[in-house]
């Protein structure tokens, strides 16, 4: 099987772009993205770490599936409440350049 | 006693319903209540007791197939603190059963008459919204005795008898704002405090000995209890059984805390036969007979036990002779037959205890819903009566009118005086009042003949002399006071317009009567002489001795009650009472009557000793000590005064300006300069935001890895 440091490697870089994208990039939108990115990556950490345990153990456990899948839920309600503010806010500024948002008078 | 812990065979794992399957039938009628209409709510509630009596009876069929070993049923954990282990477990073992088999068995025949009643009562009362409410509390109290009589430790059952009581004080109280002749007071909800009140000061007993109990015994479940009691101190025992006893006679209407029970029959009747005769007030003598072994340890608390029960037995009969009130006789008749009860407890012969109290949850429960059939019977008269009189032909009166013709005519549906001759109007209700007086009268082949024989045999043969003939001669007044009854009600000519008019009741109320009246004849079958079945049931709980049939008690208490009777048809009977006459015992008896009828002022004394010097004491306490000396003194003249003279000596204007004011702005000028500083971190750009946040996330995971 394919060894647990790959798989930490990669999830560490997948939060790493999407902590840097959340950092550099304007684009509401973009931002989103790459908050997704960081919530997968720890998605994958936590399958990896779970499927590392049973392989360790002998003994299927599944709260690491479990957690994603909750992880999961919380990222759509997540996305469903993120885009209704985007909307909201593109329609009283017409853009979505978080820069913009900057003050809290409408 | 064998405990086996593992259930495999039989349905003991059905236990739980016993309890949920009355809470299941509350929710349904309290969500969706308002939504069905009468029959709807009481068939739910009808169903939900009768499925606790049919698991009643698959835990009966396998505790008697296992062999009558006692069973463990854990359900839940409750407390685990220390060495307090409490858990939810039921006990299924023949004596628990027993008294499941009568809760939800005679509950569930009051559940079905409760539908005919409780449709009439609430039209007579003018609140049709209460019919659902009553139901539930109905089940809720189904709920709560299956609670107590399952329990496997002192505090499960504890549980129950809080249950039971918050029950009987809802059910009391159920027509709160008005009193039995439908109109407003506050009549009906006093006595569902006193009610609750005195079973508060019982129940105080029960924990103190709880309390005695888990502080040398470290534990609350039966079982445990017993086993260390053997080697306990001889103090403790007794002790504890002294302090139970405390409890039982709150729950169980004995004397000194008997007087809530009269006072209960503010509630409607159908609350009056389930709680108040058949199954909540017994729950005092199931409590002694579970613990039998700690009172067999106790012989000087079974002599106590058992001449309370005597004494109560004796004294509450004689009361019942003197009482116009249809409910307040079978009321006083209650607290005897508990007190026959309990005396039987008390002298070890619990067997004995446990088939009266079988016996008379069957005829007393009879001949309270039998009361109500007449109650019913007299307000359908009255009804009928106003009607012809007024020439009202509207069928529902509005609620104003109503209260307003109470208020022009006050007749009270209650009141024997009211009654007579109803034996030609509602004859099926005759026949079975009949039958339920001579069941508590004890007159052969009936069923309360072969309880209270088998009690009176036992004081005789166990040689508890003063037990035996206060029992016999309260065996004789029962007899006495349910002959006055019949005569007064039943016999001679209606003394009121109302009773000339009454109507026979619908068969929703007198199938469940005779199922009952069929139960009064033939239940005296469970322990006949000879045959002692329930003594080899319940030999599988508790250490019993097969009671010995004494051919002399029998024919002394039967010829004594005969006697009573012919006494009572010589003072009632042969010459019937005439509307307005007084009591022919008044004129016989004279003030030996007037204090029977006013219970033997034992209210009134309560009054004198207890509660108005506990009144005038709070009103000392409120007054005296804590209005004027607490506030007016202390307060005011002690700690204010004080407080002005610091303030003057200390606070001049030197410490004002240079000590408080120069802090108070230190504080201010600080807090502007933070705001100034901090305000530049604030600069509203979402991006620098979330780098915090990294930043952050950064520190603590680095400084969690790094430590």
């Amino acid at each position: 099987m394919v060894p647990i440091n790959y798989y930490i490697i990669l999830s560490a870089i997948l939060f790493t772009i999407g902590a840097l994208g959340v950092l550099i990039r304007r684009n509401a939108l973009i931002i989103f993205m790459s908050v997704e990115l960081m919530l997968n990556a720890a998605n994958l950490a936590f399958v990896a770490f779970a499927r590392a345990r049973e392989v360790a153990t002998g003994q299927a456990f599944f709260d690491g599936q479990i957690f994603v899948f909750f992880v999961i839920a919380v990222a759509a309600a997540e996305v469903a409440v993120g885009l209704a503010l985007i909307v909201e806010i593109f329609k009283s500024k017409r853009s979505i350049d978080v820069d913009q948002m900057s003050s809290l008078k409408g | 006693m064998p405990l086996s812990e593992t259930v495999n065979t039989g349905f003991f794992f059905l236990a739980p319903w016993l309890v949920f399957a009355p809470v299941i039938g509350l929710l349904i009628n309290l969500i969706f209540g308002r939504r069905l209409n009468e029959i709807g709510v009481g068939t739910v509630a009808s169903l939900a007791s009768g499925a606790a009596f049919v698991v009643s009876v698959l835990l009966t069929w396998s505790v008697a197939a296992g062999g009558g070993h006692a069973v463990s049923v854990p359900f839940a954990e409750w407390i685990h603190i220390g060495d307090l282990q409490l858990d939810w477990t039921f006990r299924v073992d023949s004596l628990s059963t027993t008294m499941m088999l009568v809760v939800s068995g005679v509950g569930t025949l009051i559940h079905i008459y409760a539908i005919g009643y409780m449709h009439e009562d609430v039209r007579f009362k003018g609140d049709p919204g209460r019919f659902p409410r009553f139901f539930v509390f109905l089940n809720l109290f189904i709920a709560a005795m299956m609670i107590l009589v399952s329990g496997d430790s002192y505090m499960m059952l504890f549980v129950g008898w809080e249950g039971v009581g918050l029950c009987s004080f809802l059910l009391i109280g159920f027509w709160y704002e008005m009193d039995t002749l439908a109109r407003p007071s506050w009549a009906n909800s006093n006595a569902a405090k006193k009610a609750f009140i005195t079973n508060r000061i019982g129940d105080f007993g029960f924990l103190i000995a709880a309390f005695i109990m888990f502080w040398n015994f470290r534990s609350f479940q039966f079982d445990e209890v017993f086993a260390a009691a053997e080697a306990a101190a001889p103090g403790v025992i007794l002790a504890i059984t002294l302090f139970m006893l405390v409890g039982v006679t709150g729950k169980s209407a004995q004397i000194p805390l008997y007087v809530w029970l009269p006072d209960a029959m503010a509630g409607p009747t159908p609350v009056s036969a389930l709680i108040h005769a058949a199954t909540m007030v017994t729950a005092g003598v199931y409590l002694i007979a579970r613990s039998a072994p700690l009172y067999t340890l106790a012989p000087q608390a079974q002599y106590i036990v058992a001449m309370t029960g005597a004494v109560t037995a004796l004294f509450a009969a004689t009361i019942a002779v003197g009482q116009y009130d249809i409910k307040k006789v079978l009321a006083y008749s209650t607290i005897s037959q508990l007190g026959f009860m309990v005396a039987a407890v008390g002298m070890g012969a619990f067997v004995a205890g446990m088939f009266h109290l079988i016996t008379h949850a069957f005829f007393k429960a009879l001949l309270f819903l039998s009361a109500g059939s007449v109650i019913l019977g007299l307000e359908r008269g009255h009804h009928h009566a106003g009607h012809a009189h007024h020439g009202k032909g509207k069928k529902g009166k509005r609620k104003e009118e109503r209260s307003q013709d109470a208020h022009a005519d006050v007749f009270d549906p209650n009141d024997m005086r009211n009654m007579g001759g109803l034996r030609n109007t509602m004859p099926v209700t005759f026949w079975l009042y009949m039958i339920g007086t001579l069941a508590l009268a004890g007159l052969p082949p009936f069923a309360g003949f072969w309880s209270k024989d088998e009690i009176l045999a036992d004081a005789f043969n166990e040689g508890f002399v003063a037990v035996y003939w206060l029992l016999t001669i309260a065996a004789f007044f029962t007899a006495f006071y349910m002959g006055r009854q019949i005569w007064m009600v039943f016999f001679g000519e209606p003394r009121h317009e109302a009773a000339a008019h009454a109507e026979e009741s619908p068969r929703v109320i007198t199938v469940p009567l005779m199922i009952l009246a069929v139960l009064s004849i033939f239940g005296g079958a469970l322990n006949v002489p000879g045959l002692h079945t329930l003594t080899e049931w319940l030999e599988h709980t508790i250490e019993v001795h097969a009671g010995e049939f004494v051919w002399s008690v029998a024919l002394i208490s039967t010829g004594l009650a005969l006697v009573a009777i012919l006494l009572s048809w010589l003072v009632y009977g042969r010459s019937p009472l005439k509307s307005g006459q007084p009591d022919p015992l008044q004129e016989r008896l004279g003030p030996v009557f007037t204090a029977m009828e006013n219970k033997w002022y034992v209210d009134e004394g309560y009054f004198a000793v207890i509660i108005n010097p506990f009144k005038k004491v709070s009103q000392f306490l409120a007054d005296v000590i804590d209005w004027r000396f607490w506030h007016d003194w202390f307060h005011e003249t002690v700690i204010a005064g004080t407080y002005n003279w610091v303030s003057h000596i200390a606070l001049n204007r030197y410490a004002d300006q240079r000590g408080i004011d120069a802090a108070a702005n230190g504080l201010a000028g600080v807090t502007q300069w933070l705001s100034a500083t901090m305000r530049k971190v604030q600069n509203g750009f979402v991006r620098s935001y979330a780098l915090s946040v990294l930043l952050g996330v950064v520190l603590i995971v680095g400084y969690l890895i790094l430590k």
